[in-house]
């Protein structure tokens, strides 16, 4: 583990640069990797305690889902380890009119915006309380109370969605818009190229978010491109895009506000790559050790987003151990609160396998769901 | 009532609707000044202006995936897909997101929208403007699958589909587009969804077909009661989710049936329709259940007409089975 103290500034690799070199001079930071603020953006004291505090929520509850996976109590988890400053800080940007168009990393954005720990863990259980009713994997989930669309695992069809649904605002005259967050792999889509081409043409206001985490499960970046970064795609579209470091929350919230003002202000879409990198392996079905070159989740390491901020919060409010150990445990003690509750939550009924594949129960259907009502069930599904 | 030919119908009901409903709108490759390449969408564009009848860029997969996010904010997108050939790009679309939302969010996010694609041969179109691609749709959970044959019944059943709560595909038979004329009632007007339509009846054996191919089914049935076989004959209007207790009647009735329809055999809507038959009215069965169907080939350009089930090739498989 790194300690709080010990950072070493890495260089930017310069004309051999990848396009996840997080050193070059087009990568707008706020904050340096040592907890120093760069460029004060007015963010108060109160604010850096919220963000720090949603993005170990996040990292703590990407710690438990890891675990419950691991000893068999969930089947699947995707997460964001490393990613947090990315997914918080763009998400905490938004106004409550706006909307977000989830890839399937962004739970901690959920988090942030309202969605309950017990309703994420009921997602992660797949039980009979899951807002989509265990009918997708873990990490699957939607809100739309919280303004949030539906998780599917297809890579970069969200983002044409988003485009479609913030140019329906913005037909409507409603003053609204549309955050959507994809991969690096996903610019490699094709519905990247759709959406930043029909966002481009009709103006749509549309926030594309890159998180840029240097891998698509093994494929480095160096293999989905041959462009010098992913923002360089937005000149082709006549989207204006602008690069982050997206392990600076600061920053992060920075240019996402910065392009929400540019959406409200009619001035339509901006791409924002964040340079970021995924500690972990693409989800809990992978092993990073079998592709990822010895000593590079390590360097990263010294870029955790969560360090730099616990470094600036030292500084800036007295944030010690006490502090760390007192969050640490109330996001634990809810975090354990929850899996109790969805451990003891029944799994759905069986009839409901046929329920909403349209809005009323086609002849078809009913037939087949009494076939199945009627007959044994699986191995291991108890009555 | 006035006469209008399939063109004219689906156009007066696109007009009606979005002169009832400010949110629907068209979006699709031409379909704005010019009117659609085929003319469906001809004078929208000057009506409603281009906030509602969008020429979008040249991508089907951006059609249906912007389409899929304006139904998600409560629009009634009607996207036009040019030909059914060019509708594979946004098949992801239509199959990941489109067909699943509803279910995949639980119920709380329905994702209704009519996608609108001329269907069929006998154009000279070859390969890529001819193909009847239905089959691949139906096995998809979550969309319905239209297919009009008549004017009056394309009109009807497309203010049906609009006003759906499911994702409807709707397929027009692009090669009666201009012959299948007939008068359509004015102003509203709908046909119920899964509903089939008997357009003929008949003791001797039951017909089953849709769309373009539904001519020539009754042209044979025609013929074949020259010869003393009365055929009944079912238009089926509503592919998918099918009107089971109509097809079962009739098969109940008659013990014989023949499935003609132009896309490829193998694995197509008349090999589920043998399968449900089989299944519901087997005992009734005077005779095996026959396909008249299209090749399981690419659809072929100079011989297209050998291609598709015409009339000529009903005739024998209605008599062969009037007489098993």
């Amino acid at each position: 583990m790194t300690t709080v103290s010990s950072y070493q500034e890495p260089e930017a690799q310069g004309a051999e640069r990848r396009p996840d070199d997080v050193m070059a001079d087009d990568v707008i930071r706020v904050m340096a990797p040592d907890g120093t603020v760069i460029d004060d953006i007015g963010i108060d004291d109160e604010t850096a305690v919220a963000l720090y505090q949603a993005m170990l929520r996040t990292r703590i509850v990407d710690d438990r889902a890891v675990t419950l996976q691991r000893q068999g109590r969930i089947g699947f988890h995707i997460g964001s380890l490393g990613e947090e400053a990315s997914i918080i800080g763009s998400a905490f940007a938004l106004r409550d009119q706006d909307w977000i168009f989830p890839c399937y990393r962004e739970f901690g954005a959920a988090l942030l915006r309202g969605l309950s720990m017990q309703t994420y863990m009921d997602n992660l259980y797949g039980n009979a309380n899951d807002i989509v009713k265990g009918r997708q994997m873990p990490d699957h989930w939607c809100d739309r109370e919280h303004r949030i669309a539906s998780v599917s695992s297809p890579i970069g069809t969200q983002i044409t969605n988003a485009v479609g649904f913030a140019w329906a605002a913005a037909l409507k005259n409603d003053p609204l818009a549309v955050l959507v967050y994809f991969g690096d792999g996903a610019t490699s889509s094709n519905e990247f190229h759709n959406g930043l081409n029909f966002a481009g043409v009709n103006a749509t206001p549309t926030v594309f978010l890159c998180r840029n985490n240097g891998w698509a499960i093994s494929v480095p970046t160096d293999k989905q491109t041959a462009s010098e970064s992913f923002a360089a795609k937005g000149v082709a579209y006549g989207v204006p895009a602008v690069r982050v470091d997206g392990n600076d929350v600061f920053a992060v919230l920075k240019v996402t506000r910065d392009a929400l003002t540019r959406a409200s202000a009619g001035e339509g879409p901006t791409l924002i790559e964040a340079i970021t990198y995924r500690l972990s392996g693409h989800s809990t079905s992978d092993d990073p050790t079998r592709y990822r070159p010895e000593g590079e989740a390590e360097a990263w390491e010294q870029r955790d987003p969560l360090l730099r901020m616990r470094r600036y919060l030292a500084e800036r409010v007295n944030w010690g151990d006490a502090e760390q150990a007192s969050a640490e445990q109330a996001i634990h003690h809810e975090v354990k609160a929850a899996i109790e509750v969805s451990e003891n939550t029944p799994k759905p009924a069986l009839e409901t396998l046929f329920e909403g594949v349209y809005a009323e129960m086609p002849w078809h259907l009913r037939e087949q769901q009494a076939e199945l009502l009627a007959g044994t069930r699986a191995p291991g599904h108890g009555e | 009532m006035p006469e209008m030919n399939m063109v004219q119908a689906i156009n007066d009901a696109l007009r009606f609707e979005m002169q009832q409903d400010d949110r629907v709108v068209v979006l699709g490759e031409d379909v704005g000044k010019v009117g659609g390449v085929f003319r469906v969408t001809a004078g929208l564009f000057d009506e409603f202006g281009a906030d509602r009848v969008i020429d979008t860029p040249l991508s089907e997969g951006g059609i249906i995936g912007t389409a899929v996010g304006m139904a998600l904010y409560g629009l009634r997108p009607i996207p036009e897909i040019q030909f059914s050939d060019f509708i594979f790009p946004a098949y992801d679309q239509i199959v990941s997101e489109v067909a699943k939302y509803r279910y995949r969010s639980g119920g709380e996010f329905p994702c209704n929208m009519v996608i609108r694609t001329p269907v069929g041969g006998g154009i000279r179109g070859g390969h890529y403007h001819s193909q009847s691609p239905e089959a691949q749709f139906i096995h998809v959970a979550g969309l319905k699958v239209v297919c009009p044959s008549t004017a009056a019944d394309a009109k009807g059943l497309l203010l049906a589909s609009i006003r759906d709560p499911d994702p409807v595909l709707f397929f027009e038979p692009k090669r009666v587009y201009r012959a299948a004329k007939g008068e359509v009632p004015e102003g509203d007007y709908t046909v119920e969804l899964g509903k089939a339509n008997v357009i003929r009846e008949g003791k001797s054996l039951t017909v089953i077909s849709y769309g373009a191919m539904l001519y020539e089914a009754m042209d044979a049935a025609e013929k074949a009661a020259e010869h003393g076989i009365e055929c009944e004959v079912i238009d089926l209007r509503t592919l998918w989710p099918l009107d089971i207790d109509t097809i079962i009647a009739s098969v109940k009735k008659t013990g014989r049936v023949v499935i003609v329809h132009e896309a490829p055999r193998s694995c197509g809507l008349g090999g589920e329709l043998v399968s449900l038959i089989n299944e519901k009215a087997f005992l009734h069965l005077e005779a095996p259940p026959r396909r008249v169907t299209g090749f399981d080939t690419p659809f072929p350009y100079t011989l297209e007409m050998e291609y598709l089930p015409l009339s000529h090739r009903i005739l024998p498989a209605l008599t062969e089975t009037a007489n098993y």
